[in-house]
């Protein structure tokens, strides 16, 4: 480097240079100095733009998805329709199909339109219902079977309405946009513009889109990321079940008993290239091992869980190393001195020291299988519609279900762009979840780092 | 150089504790200690000095196997203890170095409460019949020490909150703890401020009563205030082996003297 040159350095015959004056060498290497922190500092710079720019789409994009627009109108639920026989009997309810509700809630939106002055431009008064979803019919049913006594009564109900009339309050549906859709006419929002001013409809929170199930492909306003999230959860139950346990004692084997030789080196470079297998790759193995030959049930989180605890093995046997590796050698030797036995000294004082590390990795490690989605293509727990919820532990492990970043990624594929706002939505729930797992390892780091 | 004076105490020559005979040790290529002939006597301080890299730190790991751990390390010839060979197959090292206990260079205490760190080998050791008992244990291993004084109010506090010099004192305490009958130090006070050195050298003095001590001391002085017998290793052999006042005042061998006189080293 050009440091080195000589010709710069204090003029020749000058006995004495001053210290108040810069030489040409020294301004040379302060100039290199700012140069390099002007580097670092437009690098965090364009770094913190993108970060910034991220969170400004996902939250414009997505914070959206959390409100819904809601229907709320007063439904007469007329016996003559509902329960010709007269006499609640839950098999003769049962028997009346969402077809049966649907005059019901459409006349119910009539007239509740008629009682606040709504003029309907319709030919036919029932052209109206487009206004609400299609799952409300089902809504209503759910409601009176499990409550037949409400049947002869007047019940407030609250409503979804329909995507594109919750995407005209939310910007995304223009009147000019409807002249293609057969969906729903210009009209209608003028009558939904009405119902707002007379309270009938209002964009609120929607608790169902966090808690709720997935849904077809035509009700994106009725979608919701419970379900996946239960998935998850009991994939994630399955990961830490099997990948704690198996990586912890596979590194403290490693790193504290085995002795050093060729096949411990193969297995230590084997460990370390999984880390850097491309997740596909478990997948792919998932769905010919636990599939296939196992004949595990498709789609299950249990299958799920399999496959990313093969992910994330190597993640936490790698920062259990780590953390087993910096607990100082003086401490095996005070355990050894007094007379414990080598597993004595490794549970007793090597272990405790190591947990926050191990833990830590365990989070992280879980962390990004919980953002995987790839291995779950192979799987099948993609392009699955999650919609009912599991009755219980074994169904949760192994009737079909999909993951967070599955159902988000299901979303951004389907047509309607009302889901590729849940898509979006989706997206900061997960990072939510990543963000308080990552907070927790944080949090237990600081919490049982002990200084020795 | 100006505390060169010997220690004059009664020397109760009694038994020998540890006796080698022909002990040699090689990491993996590297000899480390050649054919060393050596016996330590009971109730004895014994010094081993000699310049850095002289073996005798390695010799010392030998005599409770803590050699063991270090996989390309390997040890030939005999170490009898009570006149048990301690690398005859049937021995159980963890056995050995209960009876055989060890001081390190660096006080390493367990980053647990001082009362924990005491109590951690007479537990596993199963010494203490229920709680009143270990506490006795804990007491009289502190009081060995010379640190009950200063800690018997803080019990719970962690050992790794003391100063070095109480640091080592505590892991002498632990040491003792468990009942050895052997106590070796491997440069005890060599991480250690002039006054906890003088507190540390006090209390070999008065674990020689009950023990036989071991100790590796780069310090000469330490070596001559200390000790009864001393051991000189230089490049692997044991040059020279007797009584520490000989030793210091007439040595046998040219290179024990040119080492204690500041020559080599």
């Amino acid at each position: 480097m050009s440091d080195f040159t000589a010709d710069n350095g204090p003029a020749k015959g000058d006995a004495k240079s001053s210290l108040f004056h810069e030489t040409t060498r020294t301004k040379r290497r302060n100039a290199a100095e700012t140069r390099f922190k002007a580097y670092g500092i437009a690098a965090i710079a364009t770094g913190l733009f993108f970060l910034v720019a991220l969170l400004v789409a996902i939250l414009g994009n997505g914070l959206p998805a959390f409100k819904q627009t809601f229907v709320t109108i007063p439904v007469e639920l007329t016996e003559a329709k509902l329960d010709k026989n007269g006499n609640r009997d839950p098999a003769d309810l049962a028997k009346v199909s969402t077809f049966g509700y649907k005059p019901v809630v459409t006349a119910a939106l009539v007239s509740a339109l008629k009682a606040e002055g709504i003029e309907i431009p319709f030919a036919k008064e029932e052209d109206v219902e487009d206004i609400l979803s299609s799952s409300v019919a089902a809504q209503v049913r759910d409601t009176v079977l499990a409550n037949p006594d409400l049947i002869g009564e007047t019940v407030d109900f609250r409503l979804l309405a329909s995507s594109r009339v919750d995407g005209y309050f939310k910007g995304r549906v223009t009147r000019d946009a409807l002249v293609r859709d057969k969906n729903l006419d210009a009209e209608h929002l003028d009558i939904a513009d009405a119902m707002v001013a007379a309270g009938l409809m209002k964009t609120t929170f929607n608790a169902d889109f966090i808690f709720g199930s997935d849904a077809s492909e035509s009700r994106p306003e009725q979608a919701g990321i419970g379900v996946s999230m239960v998935g998850s959860l009991f994939m994630m139950i399955v990961v830490l079940a099997l990948a704690l346990p198996i990586g912890v004692a596979a590194s403290i084997y490693l790193e504290e008993f085995a002795p050093q030789n060729k096949w411990t080196d193969l297995i230590e470079v084997n460990i370390s290239n999984l880390a850097a297998v491309p997740s596909i790759v478990f997948g792919i193995l998932g769905l010919a091992v636990f599939i296939q030959i196992a004949h595990l049930p498709q789609s299950a989180p249990l299958v799920g869980g399999l496959v990313l605890t093969l992910m994330t093995l190597p993640t936490i046997i790698i920062s259990t190393r780590a953390s087993l590796k910096a607990v100082p050698p003086s401490i095996r030797d005070a355990a050894l001195g007094v007379g414990a036995s080598k597993m004595q000294s490794v549970f007793h004082h090597v272990l405790p020291l190591a947990m926050p590390g191990i833990l830590t990795g365990t989070i992280i490690g879980l962390a990004q299988a919980l953002g995987e989605t790839a291995p779950l293509l192979l799987i099948g727990m993609v392009g699955f519609i999650a919609s009912n919820m599991p009755d219980g532990i074994t169904s949760g492990f192994l009737d079909p279900n999909s993951a967070m970043p599955a159902q988000i990624y299901e979303w951004a594929k389907r047509a309607d762009p009302a889901y590729y706002e849940r898509a979006w939505g989706g997206i900061i729930i997960l990072l939510v979840f990543l963000m308080t797992m990552n907070i927790i390892a944080v949090l237990l780091r600081r919490r049982f780092e002990r200084r020795w | 150089m100006n505390d060169m004076r010997i220690v004059r105490k009664d020397v109760d020559m009694n038994d020998t504790k540890i006796s080698a005979k022909g002990v040699q040790v090689f990491y993996g290529d590297t000899h480390a200690i050649k054919d060393v002939d050596v016996e330590i006597k009971d109730k004895t301080v014994t010094a081993f000095i000699g310049p850095s890299g002289c073996g005798k730190s390695t010799f010392l790991r030998c005599l409770n196997r803590m050699n063991d751990t270090i996989d390309v390390c390997r040890v030939e010839g005999k170490i009898l203890l009570d006149g048990e060979d301690i690398y005859d197959k049937r021995v159980d090292p963890v056995q050995l170095r209960a009876k055989v206990g060890m001081v390190f260079q660096r006080p390493n205490p367990f980053p647990k409460s001082i009362y924990d760190n005491i109590a951690y080998g007479p537990r596993i050791h199963g010494l203490a019949k229920n709680k009143a008992d270990l506490d006795d244990i804990v007491e009289k291993a502190l009081r060995r020490g010379a640190i009950w004084d200063e800690v018997k109010d803080r019990l719970d506090a962690p050992g790794t909150g003391l100063s070095g010099g109480q640091q080592q004192r505590l892991c002498i305490a632990r040491a003792v703890a468990t009942e050895p009958e052997v106590l070796l130090m491997d440069e005890p006070c060599s991480a250690l401020d002039p006054i906890a050195t003088l507190q540390v050298e006090e209390l070999i003095d008065e674990l020689r009563e009950n023990f036989s001590v071991v100790i590796v001391t780069h310090s000469m002085q330490q070596a001559a205030r200390v000790s009864q017998k001393t051991a000189f290793f230089h490049l692997g052999n044991l040059v020279e082996y007797g009584d520490t006042e000989q030793i210091f005042t007439n040595p046998q061998d040219e290179r024990t003297e040119s080492y204690i006189t500041g020559r080599i080293g």
